[in-house]
């Protein structure tokens, strides 16, 4: 593997009196594509989310453990910072229902305070919206209300939103787990796109997405991390029995 | 076995008719009693409105006409103070309620709100005579705002909360994600994402009170001259009403009736702008 972004260190989540992460160690390869598959309720979104910290959010949880991002450690850095170095693209669309298609392209910055020039702001418009292929559908209309565009747009402009924030790792919640199958693939081929430069961690239920997307892959099975290995070999060759039965649809 | 279910069938149509006519029937009767009171409001205002009612002041016992302008201003001046000290309060203690949902101080706050929407309003106006006229020396528009804004921030807090809570909480991820503070998340995202119902909480409240006399007995006190001056007695729609139509002068009953008209139109205009912005400023998600 290649240098490593992201490494954790006998993590551990719980919330209330459940422990739903049980102390994973992974590291996570820089410029690829790493997926996080298991059944529902094995810990994929949760160790997900202790990632960029979203789990602040939630005063019963607990996170233990180290996480790593190179030589910082996630938990002893500003929350702020972190969420700027990791963005995050979440299941639903969730575009900011009072801002433009443009505006919510550049959300990430207005929301940080950080000014831009007029042509600055075109430029991070046109090149976010034309890395996640939506710059050709709304060109037009870039002033339009982002809630008029469909499901599959909105989840695009919502990568391009984080995109713009040229983040170091982008977090992906089961992206296209709220849409049709066209909007899928698109989406499916941009990561495979945008994987040159950006690190991208993805959460899916979809196996046949993991294998076709990811470079790595990891699968979880009720809070413990079963296997992690490059895709091809985990979709061959599984070291863990569970893993074969989930992936030849024995359980699921 | 037929029979009885065909009867049993045919008695629950006809209850559920007769419920169906009972829900309708009562809701008109309510509409008719509002419509009623409205009509003769107006029936009985509109004889009394005149330009002299909104630019003159109030003429001493004996002479006829003159106006309550003074009062309009001073209705205008009490509800304006009270929600700049109500609505950032209310606003904030709404954010609050809607952040911290199911822990026990919010719990407790909410509580505290809800008994807040119980007092008396006249009980609010003796309180704020003892801690504010009281050391002030005297009555004044100040006073009669503060007693105001208490009143009015119940329905400020109970809307801002209960429009914030209505916002996904994928919206507010979303833009912690990008690493957006807690305050611009607030400022940029949830309120303006919220403000068609966070203003209509404002209007209502305003509505609340602008009908107030009770608290501005011991307050605002009323004053017979034109007053600019917060920190002087003023004049208000509701104590114009509450002097003029005990007292025993036909001339100052009608004046009353004018007041009345006044301040019953200024409600309804503040409650169709409320309705407008609600449908206008609605956002989808």
């Amino acid at each position: 593997m290649e240098g490593t972004i992201l490494k954790t260190e006998n993590l551990k989540v719980s919330f209330g009196n459940t422990l739903v992460l049980k102390g994973i160690n992974m590291e996570i390869p820089e410029k690829q594509v790493t997926a996080f598959m298991g059944p529902s309720g094995c810990g994929k979104t949760t160790f997900l989310r202790a990632i960029n910290r979203m789990h602040d959010l939630t005063p019963e949880a607990k996170v233990e453990g180290i996480i790593k991002l190179h030589e910082d450690d996630v938990y002893k850095m500003d929350a702020m910072t972190l969420r700027r170095r990791v963005g995050m693209v979440f299941q639903r669309p969730n575009p900011f229902p009072t801002m433009s298609i443009q505006e919510n392209v550049l959300a990430g910055f207005t929301l940080n305070g950080i000014k831009l020039k007029a042509q600055e702001k075109k430029e991070v418009v046109e090149d976010a919206l034309k890395k996640v292929a939506l710059w050709e559908e709304v060109k037009d209309k870039l002033t339009a209300r982002s809630t008029s565009l469909s499901g599959g747009q909105q989840q695009r402009l919502c990568l391009a939103r984080t995109v713009a924030m040229k983040p170091e790792i982008i977090l992906l919640d089961e992206p296209t787990s709220a849409l049709d199958p066209l909007s899928t693939s698109k989406i499916e081929d941009l990561l495979y796109e945008l994987k040159g430069n950006y690190t991208l961690v993805i959460v899916t239920h979809n196996m046949q997405q993991a294998a076709r997307i990811s470079d790595v892959t990891s699968f979880f099975y009720l809070g413990e991390l079963l296997e992690f290995d490059d895709t091809k070999k985990v979709f061959t060759n599984p070291k863990s029995e569970k893993t074969q039965n989930y992936i030849t649809g024995r359980f699921g | 076995m037929e029979a009885i279910s065909d009867r049993g069938i045919k008695r629950r149509k006809f209850k559920d008719k007769l419920f169906r006519y009972l829900v309708s029937g009562l809701t008109y009767c309510c509409l008719a009693i509002v419509f009623v009171i409205l009509f003769y409001i107006f029936k009985k205002g509109i004889g009394s409105l005149n330009w002299a009612i909104f630019s003159q002041l109030p003429k001493p016992v004996g002479e006829t006409g003159g106006g309550v302008v003074n009062a309009i201003v001073g209705t205008l001046m009490l509800v304006s103070v009270a929600s700049i000290i109500a609505i950032p309060f209310g606003v904030s203690v709404g954010i609050y309620l809607a952040d911290n949902r199911g822990r026990k101080m919010a719990g407790r706050v909410s509580l505290a709100v809800d008994m807040l929407q119980g007092v008396p309003s006249i009980v609010l106006g003796i309180i704020i005579y003892l801690w504010v006229v009281k050391p002030m020396g005297g009555f004044s528009a100040l006073s009669g705002s503060i007693v105001l804004s208490i009143m009015m921030l119940p329905p400020v807090i109970k809307n801002t909360e209960e429009t914030l809570v209505l916002i996904p909480n994928t919206i507010k991820e979303a833009s912690l994600a990008l690493g957006a503070s807690y305050f611009r998340t607030t400022m940029k995202i949830l309120l303006p994402t919220g403000i068609g119902g966070i203003f209509g909480g404002c209007i209502l409240g305003i509505a609340r009170v602008a009908g107030e006399a009770a608290p501005l007995l011991f307050t605002a006190f009323g004053n017979p001259y034109m007053n600019y001056n917060i920190l002087k007695p003023v004049n208000s729609l509701p104590l114009v009403l509450f002097n003029y139509a005990s007292s025993p002068y036909d001339d100052w009953h009608k004046i009353a009736w004018g007041a009345t008209f006044i301040l019953v139109s200024m409600v309804l205009i503040l409650n169709i702008i409320v309705k407008y912005f609600e449908n206008r400023w609605k956002v989808q998600f």
